[in-house]
């Protein structure tokens, strides 16, 4: 079980940080304009466009400093990393099977891979149906490599949870009931399938439990729009939430 | 209570094996038995629940008609080439390997409530301690004069998805240039309540599509229909002057059909159409009146914390047939309620824990490719009724990207629905 009071930052905040260009302990103002510019190059400021194109990712996906997993895993120090390699987090065996047969995230493969992630390796979970120009897929990876491999401890943290409202550190403490979340969660599976397949709905098994209940409250307060989501979520009550999760969570994704 | 996955269940059934080759009256003692009429949202949900959640402690016998089941929900969105047929069609082998159902392919035309035994067309009998009741609708065919089974084979209603709907698509194909659709809408209450109108949006399409100049004119008995802001929005900008729309204060009144003239007589004027579609009035399934269960409205009455008949309490009544209060006849509202009464019919048989009761639905319609809209609600037993407690509706206006993730959504839900039903 995670720690409760992990101070965790958010992409956007640390997009925030960089984009504003707060300058850091590790990297001292540059002496003179070739310095500036030898510092942009290599430490790479984040491109803004990479950035914006991040947004279709980051509603599954954090990177940066103390990121965590989500629906997908975290991105810190994806370039080179061998597919499905986290042992903390519930892949496919799709994706596992890939890494066991030597897949490394390279750019390259990231790049095919982004292009039509259900053909690149069939049976994978991930939701999205592929990023069209590879263009795009340059800049993205590009923005992805620079900002995973950040040294990412010395920016200032901001604790994103505080800003919604109805929602505590606390709540993440109430036990939640899988006997009652299982009966809650007739509701759920109507849509999310519990196998964990993902056919046009995300897949909502497995998750972490500290996450799942975050993003309930983010759906209660408009943080994550989808009217179905408001509506199903809308009058559970804190007890409720926490026996969903511990159901969801007590799932294996088949 | 210890969970099991779906493998440790089959396996488990495995190893019951043994005593489910014992003769039918050895098991009856040993397990209470649960009779399901009808394999659709409703009845194959309820069959699924009770046989998983039950871990094999309940006998479960699943009755349909039908080898297969095509889905009402999306038959629309074949008929308007966005589905093939095969992928609306379902079996239920899943739910007799992976979970020990029973099924039984034949029409069940009598309930002996004293004896609790469901009598079938063949003049067998099943018995049971608990009884679900999930037939849908049938049709009222006299609801409109001139209309019939028979007639239906020309001018098909479509409003069971099968060969109907397979009738519909093939005389929707065939119209051409300078030809006219009639449609008559169904009167309230009615399966689908936005059915006919995503329907509409389909024939549109359909000819939009392949540049043929038609019209489609849409008679019907109510003043105002589901989602009517959307479908009309959507039809002037998609299909402009293909649709009309009229109501009873415009037409008059429905008075008779001729399907053999293709005419639909109104007060106000005969329409000619070269393609009708005729959606009757409806009531329950045919079984719940013949088991005395249906009340002066041709539905069935039930009890709002449980979906137990008010009439009989061994047998609970679920989906269309159901007088639902504020809950829409929907595959949705189907499913929804059939977890409540199979959690209420494990709680009585095996003393299981039961929750209190609650309800949900909601409703995508496509209007066209990538333009889906929605509709849902929360329910909970109040005063004695299901009564709502929130809703929502998509509203006019909404951007493209909205629209498209609806429709996507729309698509997950179905493959998470039917999986949720058939295992």
């Amino acid at each position: 079980m995670p720690t409760r009071t992990t101070v965790r930052m958010t992409v956007f905040s640390m997009l925030l940080a960089a984009g504003m260009g707060v300058a850091t302990a590790t990297s001292p103002a540059p002496a003179n304009a070739q310095q500036m510019a030898n510092a942009q190059q290599t430490a790479a400021e984040p491109d803004p466009a990479g950035e914006r194109l991040f947004r279709a990712c980051k509603s599954c996906h954090e990177v940066g400093a103390n990121a965590k997993h989500k629906v997908g895993p975290h991105l810190d120090g994806v370039i080179g990393r061998i597919a499905g390699s986290l042992e903390d987090f519930r892949y496919s065996k799709a994706m596992r099977a890939a890494g066991e047969g030597g897949l490394a995230w390279s750019e390259e493969n990231l790049h095919a891979y982004l292009a039509k992630p259900r053909d690149f390796i069939p049976g994978n979970r991930m939701s999205y149906r592929g990023m069209a120009s590879a263009e795009d897929r340059t800049t993205l990876i590009t923005w992805l490599a620079n900002v995973s491999a950040a040294a990412p401890a010395e920016n200032p943290v901001s604790e994103q949870t505080s800003a919604i409202p109805g929602f505590s550190e606390a709540l993440l403490e109430v036990e939640g009931d899988p006997e009652y979340g299982e009966y809650l969660a007739g509701e759920c599976v109507t849509c999310h399938q519990p196998t964990g397949h993902v056919e046009g709905i995300p897949s909502i098994v497995g998750l972490p439990r500290d996450y799942f209940i975050r993003s309930l409250f983010e759906y209660k307060n408009n943080i994550r729009s989808n009217e179905v989501m408001k509506l199903r979520v809308g009058n559970l009550s804190n007890e409720e939430i926490a026996a969903l999760a511990a159901y969801f969570g007590s799932l294996e994704p088949q | 209570m210890t969970r099991v996955n779906r493998r440790q269940f089959s396996t488990l059934l495995g190893a019951g094996a043994a005593s489910l080759s014992l003769p039918y009256y050895a098991r009856a003692q040993a397990k209470p038995r649960v009779v399901v009429i009808g394999g659709g949202a409703g009845g194959a949900t309820a069959a699924r629940y009770i046989a998983k959640d039950s871990e094999g402690a309940i006998d479960v016998t699943l009755i349909d008609d039908s080898e297969t089941f095509t889905t009402c929900f999306f038959s629309n969105l074949y008929l308007g080439g966005f589905r093939d047929f095969g992928s609306i069609t379902h079996g239920y082998d899943k739910l007799q390997s992976d979970y020990g159902i029973t099924k039984v392919t034949g029409m069940a035309t009598g309930v002996d409530r004293g004896a609790k035994t469901v009598t079938m067309a063949d003049g067998a009998t099943i018995p049971y301690d608990r009884l679900v009741v999930s037939p849908g609708i049938d049709l009222i065919w006299d609801s409109i004069e001139g209309y019939s089974e028979e007639a239906a084979q020309i001018a098909p209603h479509a409003w069971k998805a099968g060969p109907q709907t397979q009738l519909l698509k093939e005389k929707l194909d065939a119209v051409s240039n300078g030809q006219q659709i009639v449609m008559v809408a169904p009167p309230n209450p009615y399966r689908c309540p936005p059915g006919p109108y995503e329907r509409i949006s389909m024939m549109a399409h359909v000819l939009k599509s392949k540049g043929v100049d038609a019209k489609i004119i849409v008679l019907d008995p109510k003043e105002k229909f589901s989602k009517q802001g959307l479908f009309q929005e959507g039809w002037e900008k998609h299909y402009p002057g293909m649709v009309e729309w009229y109501g009873p204060d415009v037409h008059g009144g429905i008075k008779s059909v001729d399907v053999a003239a293709g005419t639909v007589e109104t007060d106000l004027d005969t329409f000619k159409g070269d393609l009708l579609n005729i959606i009757p009035a409806q009531k329950a399934g045919m079984i719940a009146a013949a088991a005395g269960l249906t009340d002066d409205s041709g539905f069935c009455p039930i009890d709002a914390t449980s979906m137990r008949s008010t009439v009989d309490e061994n047998i609970f009544v679920i989906g269309d047939a159901s007088i639902a209060g504020a809950m829409p006849k929907s595959g949705f509202s189907a499913n929804s309620q059939a977890k409540v009464a199979a959690m209420n019919i494990r709680g009585e048989l095996i003393s299981s824990k039961v929750f209190p009761a609650k309800y949900s639905n909601t409703c995508w319609s496509l209007i066209e490719t990538d333009d889906g809209v929605k509709v849902g609600a929360q329910y909970a037993p109040s005063e004695g009724k299901i009564a709502s407690t929130s809703s929502f509706i998509s509203q006019t206006g909404e951007d493209a990207a909205v629209r498209k993730a609806t429709y996507e959504e729309s698509i997950g839900w179905y493959a998470g629905i039917t999986a949720d039903m058939f295992g």
